[in-house]
């Protein structure tokens, strides 16, 4: 059951790819990044609970905080060309 | 194969469906702008539903409560990204898509 809703989901993260690669703007390409990042958590989530292992839902919980924190970084280094 | 099997079957399906269509959303739109739209609700909620679908298979423990945080963070984080990316698109100058047979 849970490996099939990966599966699932990482279809889905490849059909964003595709934007990520062709996208013709800057703005397209941090977008598909945010939503892959927030699929590879519940991807984290789902592992955790195919391998019995729920040190995984930490991994997925830091994950969820870095990709919030790289979208605005991609934000600002795309519209100031630096990030102090 | 109990209830809660079901319904943790139920929730994971539904999520899933919400998953692919914003991604073929966010392939098929014409817009930037557009592309927003199934970026920005339609993700949110399918990830809430397959999460939301994990708490109720595991049952109250601690490993729901840390589920139960991370469906917290997206729920607010994903939708302040989106907005974000909007407004400096919107800010750089970036214009709305418009029919051709229109101008």
């Amino acid at each position: 059951m849970f490996n099939i809703a990966a599966i699932a989901i990482v279809l889905a993260a490849f059909l964003i790819l595709y934007r990520a690669i062709k996208g013709p703007m800057m703005y397209d390409r941090a977008l598909a990044i945010n939503i892959i990042g927030t699929k590879t958590v519940v991807i984290l989530a789902l592992i955790g609970f195919i391998y019995k292992r729920p040190h995984f839902l930490d991994i997925a919980l830091v994950y969820a905080l870095i990709n919030f924190i790289a979208t605005f970084a991609i934000l600002k280094y795309i519209e100031r060309d630096r990030l102090d | 194969m109990n209830i809660t099997t079901i319904i943790t079957a139920i929730f994971l399906t539904i999520g899933c469906f919400f998953s692919v269509v914003a991604a073929i959303g966010v392939v098929r739109f014409p817009d930037f702008y557009s592309r927003m739209h199934p970026a920005g609700k339609n993700d949110t909620l399918g990830q809430t539903l397959i999460l939301i679908g994990l708490i109720i298979y595991e049952g109250f423990s601690f490993v729901s409560i840390k589920l139960l945080l991370i469906i917290i963070f997206i729920f607010i984080a994903n939708p302040t990204a989106t907005h974000a990316i909007a407004k400096a698109a919107y800010l750089a100058g970036l214009k709305p898509w418009e029919k051709e047979e229109k101008k």
